[in-house]
C-alpha cells in the first residue's frame, strides 16, 4: 500500500454509509480531463471490460515513475470516482510499488455494502489491468 | 406520430409520461430517481425529485428478497411520499432500475405510479432542468402495506412449473445461448451454468426501446411479444434476466403498454436459476423443449 492508499483507506473507514458515497462523488468530481492526444488517438487506451460503464485507461512512464491517465464519462460517476482513487493512490508511484499493491484494495474502501457488488468488482478489473500494463511496460524497458 | 399519440395507444395510457407533461406537472408529483449508477443523482437530477437506491434501500438487509412492510413505510416517510401521491420513477439506462423501483412500489400495491417516458437520457435531451439541491421532504405517515408477491412476482418453483407456457428471457442474445454467463461489458455475477430456462423465448428487452430510450409504438411492441413468438394478451407471462432489473422493464411493457393481464417478473431470474441444483436448462439459440 501506499502512504496516500492508506489515508484514502482511513479516510473512508472514518466515514459511513452516504458519507462515504459523497467522498466518493468528491473524487469521480476531482478526476482530470484526459489529455488531448489519448482522445486523437485511441490506441492508446485500453477499455476496462469490467466496468459497466465505459472506462479506459493508459499507462506510461518508466520503473520508477508510473503516469496513469484514465477515461470515464461525467455521466458515470461512480466509475469516475474509483478511477480517481486509483490515480490518487497509484499516480506517479514506481513500477515495484504499483506491481506490489494489494488488490484487496478496492475491498478495503468498505463500498461493498453501498454499491452493489457487481461495481466494485469494476474497480478491481481497473486494478487489474494497470498492473498488468506496468508489467508489461517495464518488461519491454527491461 | 407524436409522443403523445404513442402513448394514447398503449393499453394503459395513464401510466407513462412525457418529458413535457412531467416539466408541466412537477409541483403535483412525487418524483423519484432509481439509477443504476447510484452516484448519478447527486451530480443532477430533476427538480423535486428525491433518490431512491436501488441496492441499499430496496432490499431486505439480510436474505435476497425485498424490504418487508415496515420498512418500506419507513422509507417512504423518508422520501416524504405519501399513499395517495402520484409517484414519477425516472432513472438511467432507459429506465432499468426506474421500472425495477416501480415494480417494488406494486409490490406494496402504491397506486399511482408512473414512469417518465425515455427516463434521465430523454429529459436531458430535451433541455429539462437540473438541480444539484436535494429537496427536504416531511413525512406523509405512509401506511404499513401488505407486501403482495402474488400477483406479480415468480418464485423458482412456480417458474419449473410454468416451462412450456410463456416464458420471456430479456437477457443479451449470447447470454441466452449460453456463449456467456453476463452481459457483454458486465461482469459475471456469478452463476454457475449458462444457458436459459428450457422453452422460454428470446426477447432482450432493448428491443422494445428506440434510439432515443423512449418505447416503441404499440404496433412494433405487439410484433415483438406477440406477433413473434405466438403470446397474446390474455397468455399467462414471467419474465426473467439476471437479478430482475431488465425483466422489470419487460414486466412493465407487457402489462402496462401492452395490458397483459397476468404477468410476473421472475426476480431470481438467473442468478438463481443458473446455480439452482438439478434445474433444467437449454443451451444454443433455440427455445428447446419441455422435459
Amino acid at each position: 500500500m501506499t502512504s496516500s492508499a492508506e489515508e484514502i483507506v482511513a479516510d473512508f473507514g472514518f466515514l459511513e454509509g452516504q458519507d462515504k458515497l459523497q467522498l466518493l462523488l468528491e473524487f469521480s468530481e476531482s478526476l482530470p480531463d484526459i489529455d488531448q492526444r489519448f482522445l486523437d488517438d485511441p490506441e492508446l487506451l485500453e477499455r476496462v471490460e469490467e466496468c459497466q460503464s465505459p472506462v479506459f485507461i493508459a499507462v506510461e512512464g518508466d520503473a520508477q515513475r508510473i503516469d496513469l491517465h484514465f477515461s470515464a464519462p461525467r455521466e458515470a460517476p461512480t466509475t469516475r470516482g474509483f478511477a480517481a482513487i486509483l490515480s490518487a493512490a497509484l499516480n506517479h508511484q514506481s513500477a515495484e510499488t504499483i506491481l506490489a499493491f494489494s488488490e484487496d484494495f478496492p475491498s478495503r474502501l468498505g463500498l461493498d455494502s453501498l454499491i452493489s457488488p457487481l461495481r466494485v468488482r469494476g474497480m478491481r478489473g481497473m486494478l487489474a489491468r494497470i498492473k498488468r500494463k506496468v508489467g508489461e511496460l517495464t518488461d519491454s524497458n527491461a | 406520430m407524436t409522443s403523445h399519440e404513442k402513448i394514447s395507444e398503449y393499453a394503459d395510457p395513464e401510466v407513462l409520461v412525457t418529458t413535457k407533461w412531467l416539466a408541466e406537472n412537477l409541483d403535483s408529483v412525487s418524483v423519484v430517481e432509481s439509477n443504476e449508477d447510484i452516484l448519478l443523482y447527486d451530480t443532477g437530477h430533476i427538480p423535486g425529485a428525491v433518490k431512491l437506491d436501488w441496492h441499499t434501500e430496496l432490499n431486505h438487509p439480510l436474505r435476497r428478497d425485498y424490504l418487508e412492510s415496515e420498512a418500506f413505510a419507513k422509507l417512504m416517510d423518508q422520501k416524504g411520499i405519501g399513499r395517495e401521491d402520484t409517484v414519477v420513477l425516472y432513472g438511467d439506462r432507459s429506465n432499468w432500475w426506474a421500472t425495477y423501483a416501480f415494480w417494488v412500489f406494486k409490490l406494496f400495491g402504491h397506486e399511482n405510479v408512473l414512469l417518465l417516458d425515455g427516463g434521465r437520457n430523454k429529459w436531458i435531451a430535451d433541455g429539462g432542468a437540473l438541480t444539484k439541491d436535494v429537496p427536504v421532504r416531511d413525512s406523509k405517515s405512509y401506511p404499513v402495506a401488505p407486501r403482495q408477491d402474488q400477483q406479480i412476482r415468480a418464485f423458482r418453483d412456480e417458474v419449473l412449473s410454468h416451462i412450456g407456457k410463456p416464458l420471456v428471457d430479456v437477457r443479451s442474445p449470447e447470454e441466452y445461448t449460453g456463449e456467456r454467463l453476463h452481459m457483454p461489458d458486465f461482469p459475471n455475477e456469478g452463476a454457475t451454468r449458462g444457458g436459459h430456462i428450457p422453452t422460454a423465448a428470446s426477447i432482450p428487452w432493448s428491443k422494445s426501446i428506440q434510439a432515443d430510450e423512449t418505447f416503441r409504438p404499440l404496433a412494433e411492441l405487439e410484433q415483438l411479444y406477440f406477433g413473434a413468438t405466438g403470446f397474446d394478451r390474455s397468455s399467462d407471462f414471467i419474465a426473467y434476466c439476471r437479478i430482475g432489473e431488465r425483466s422489470s422493464h419487460t414486466w412493465f411493457v407487457l402489462k402496462y403498454l401492452l395490458g397483459v393481464e397476468n404477468v410476473r417478473n421472475y426476480d431470481g431470474s438467473w442468478t438463481e436459476w443458473g446455480n439452482l441444483v438439478g434445474a433444467p436448462i437449454a443451451i444454443g439459440a433455440e427455445p428447446g423443449e419441455a422435459a
